[in-house]
């Protein structure tokens, strides 16, 4: 093991160090705003250092066969179960070791930025510090447990960032329902933990994919339920169907967050546990193509809503659900490198995306506040022509709209095709991949379409802003358009990293994760694409981008837009899109209400109101006081009668004794 | 030797006893009836000491003593109660009626 591993250490517990600096900085000197962005920062400066310090000694020596384990403690010795608290260092978590703590790092560097007037500013450095430890324990834990904390972990942190601003019921809300939908996720993975414990007895990485081809058949009956228990815990971290309808609502929080944990990174740790347990999920041909069908199922249906949302953020939240159904897609077919390849250039782009609409938010919410309006800075109704107000940010957004949409050269572009094609490429072996290939590429033309619709909106034709307000519009501070910028670097060259079979240099990270994944390899069908048909594949992604893109660009015309306060209702399908297909409404109607009836009519009427208080507290003295009360009539305080009972009593023990 | 009718005589006297204190109502009565069946008992243990050896007859100097000592804190009692109330009818004395 190269001497900078044992330094991993580091890259985990900085931002703890800064969550603890800057939760004691929020009790006792909340305003000292220096400090805490020095710290805030700083720890995630030192984290992404130490990361790269550790990436660099993987890069040099990579571990083959058996991954870097560090062990530090010895965490539950119980029988036969023995959990380390152990880090592991590989191909695959060097790779989102680094995504995170990168992105987290600027994301850091722009909230600076964005809550610089905010009065809970060291609570959100603290809460921010916090996920980015959660989530590097969740992505460099050796084993299911450890990964555990991690994962409730960064739940936590995403409850209590999505309630930031707790004071508005809408959004403490949005924060109860992101948990409790988690919640019927983490069950999932639980149970999971559970079957695989009782079948192969450890819960170390190295020992159940080491133990897992010997133990399960393929196919077998309880490998299935193991990853599809495993995939219900993916799809309530990941937001796809049916628990996807926590992410929209999330946006609550504010808009670093929604760029940090609903974008970029923890969204992603149901894509990252599908590709660390490949093994688990590749002998489980039936749940892979469940992953799949999920993913393929929950690209189309957001991106289908993403179309017809207002809400800026609303947008890119639904986009995101779609981009994560494409990742899931990706690890579904087999493709477990291309899907953490989307993981990868998806982080850059949208929370490029998710920062320049804070960045949109932030100038519009300004200027309303300097007029004391209170209309929606998030409506894209009252936005339009804002490039001349903010080209950076303009300039960068387009750059991430271009790679989200799949344009060739933009590092989504190689990333996606990458998933459509291995999804294709599976077509030979089961014809019902090139349903998915085709939800697939549907989903691909509505993504170039809303996303062009967002930017045109926005950016583009005429202000819709007030009079009063135009004038307070600006461009963001420079940690802010600093951050988009690094972050739009990446947007454009992060797909160099996996490039396509038929280009040069092809497949570095599908290389470099083959150690990871080699043990799955047995068990999937070569993907491989004749160089024809996936020139054809390329070119038919770069015709359904532009279409896309074209189509939004001459179809749509912003000039007709009216600000959100005179804009008329919608109806027909329109209206139906921008209700979200009435998920929300669905699921009120068939589990909360059913389930607050059942509280309020059974739980609470009967059984505690009924059953509890009445027959058992208040039963028991009731009971109490007619025993006392028949005990009583015995005591009337004439001698005659107690003689009486005691003479009775003498004659029965006599007869009792002399029997 | 007369065994038979001296238990006899006990337990028709321990049986009027018992009566007595069931069914009379004043104080001094069920008092009298009371030692009444004391002494009932002290002729059985008496008539069976005959066969039994002599211990019978050292419990009936016991009953003696406890029956004299009863009757003084007893008969101080009823005294008290009557000045209270006025009466040593049971009836009237019924301030622990449950």
């Amino acid at each position: 093991m190269p001497a900078s591993v044992g330094w991993v250490w580091l890259v985990v517990l900085a931002p703890f160090a800064g969550f603890l600096i800057n939760g004691a900085l929020g009790f006792r000197r909340p305003d000292d705003k220096r400090t805490v962005s020095a710290i805030g920062v700083g720890v995630l400066v030192l984290s992404f250092l130490a990361a790269l310090f550790v990436a660099s000694g993987v890069l040099a020596h990579p571990p083959h066969g058996a991954p870097y384990v560090i062990t530090y403690w010895s965490w539950m010795p119980v029988g036969a179960l023995q959990v380390d608290m152990a880090l592991q260092v590989d191909q695959l978590s060097t790779v989102m070791m680094l995504v995170v703590t990168g992105i987290s790092m600027l994301i850091h560097v722009f909230s600076i930025g964005y809550m610089r007037a905010d009065p809970g500013y060291a609570r959100y450095f603290a809460y921010l510090n916090l996920f980015v430890f959660f989530m590097l324990v969740l992505v460099l834990g050796a084993s299911f447990p450890v990964m555990f904390v991690g994962w409730e972990g960064v739940g936590l942190c995403s409850y209590l960032l999505i309630g930031f601003w707790f004071d508005n019921k809408a959004f403490a809300d949005a924060g109860k329902k992101a948990f409790i939908m988690n919640r019927i996720g983490d069950f999932g993975f639980l149970i999971a933990m559970f079957l695989i414990f009782q079948v192969t007895g450890t819960l170390s990485y190295v020992g159940v994919f080491e133990e897992a081809p010997h133990l399960f058949e393929v196919g077998g009956g309880t490998i299935t339920l193991i990853t599809l228990a495993l995939f219900l815990g993916c799809a309530g971290k990941s937001a796809q169907i049916p628990l996807f309808t926590w992410l929209p609502d999330a946006m609550a929080g504010p808009t670093p967050v929604s760029a940090l944990i609903h974008a970029a990174t923890m969204v992603t740790a149901g894509v990252y546990l599908v590709a660390r347990a490949n093994v688990l999920f590749a002998l489980a041909p039936v749940s892979s193509f469940v992953v799949a069908a999920v993913g393929a199922a929950t690209a189309l249906f957001a991106a289908t809503i993403a179309v017809k949302q207002w809400d800026i953020k609303k947008v890119l939240a639904y986009s995101t659900v779609s981009q994560l159904g494409y990742m899931f897609m990706g690890v579904g077919v087999g493709a477990y490198a291309a899907g953490i390849f989307h993981l990868t250039t998806h982080a850059f782009f949208k929370a490029l995306l998710f920062l320049g609409s804070g960045s949109v938010i932030h100038a519009l919410h300004h200027a309303y506040h300097a007029t004391h309006s209170h209309d929606d800075a998030q409506d894209m109704r009252n936005m339009g022509g804002l490039r001349r107000y903010m080209p950076w940010t303009a300039g960068f957004m387009w750059i991430a709209t271009l790679a989200i949409a799949g344009v060739p050269g933009f590092s989504g572009f190689f990333s996606k095709d990458e998933i459509l094609a291995m999804t294709f490429a599976r077509g030979d072996d089961w014809g019902a991949f090139y349903v998915l290939w085709i939800v697939g590429t549907i989903a691909a033309l509505l993504t170039a379409f809303y996303m062009t619709r967002m930017m045109l909106y926005t950016f583009h034709g005429p202000s819709r802003t007030g009079e009063q307000e135009r004038p307070h519009l600006h461009e963001a501070p420079w940690v802010m358009t600093g951050a988009l910028l690094v972050l739009g670097i990446g947007s454009v060259v992060a797909g160099l990293l996996n490039l396509p079979a038929v280009l040069p240099a092809s497949g570095w990270l599908h290389h470099w994760l083959e150690p990871v994944t080699e043990l799955s390899t047995a068990y999937l069908p070569e993907l491989h694409l004749a160089p024809g048909t996936e020139w054809g594949l390329l070119g038919l992604a770069t015709v359904i981008a532009a279409v896309g893109i074209l189509g939004a660009w001459n179809f749509l015309k912003p000039e007709r837009l009216v600000p959100a306060k005179d804009a008329p209702s919608e109806s027909g399908l329109q209206k139906v899109l921008l209700r979200k297909w009435y998920v929300d409404e669905i699921y009120d109607a068939i589990i909360v209400r059913p389930i607050m009836w059942l509280s309020d009519r059974v739980c609470w009427r009967v059984v505690d109101g009924g059953i509890i208080d009445g027959v058992i507290v208040n039963g028991s003295a009731t009971f109490a006081r007619a025993i006392g009360w028949i005990g009583s009539r015995f005591q009337t305080g004439r001698v005659g009668t107690y003689v009486f009972f005691f003479v009775l009593g003498s004659l029965l023990l006599l007869r009792a004794v002399l029997r | 030797m007369l065994l038979g009718p001296s238990l006899t005589v006990s337990v028709i006297l321990f049986s009027i006893g018992v009566a007595g204190v069931l069914f009379r109502r004043n104080a001094i009565v069920i008092f009298m009836c009371i030692e009444l069946m004391l002494n009932a008992v002290n002729l059985s243990f008496v008539a069976l000491a005959q066969q039994l050896g002599p211990e019978g007859h050292a419990i009936v100097f016991f009953v003696m003593a406890v029956a004299a000592a009863e009757a003084a804190v007893g008969l101080a009692i009823m005294i008290a109660i009557y000045r209270h109330k006025g009466s040593v009818n049971v009836r009237d004395i019924n301030l622990l009626r449950g």
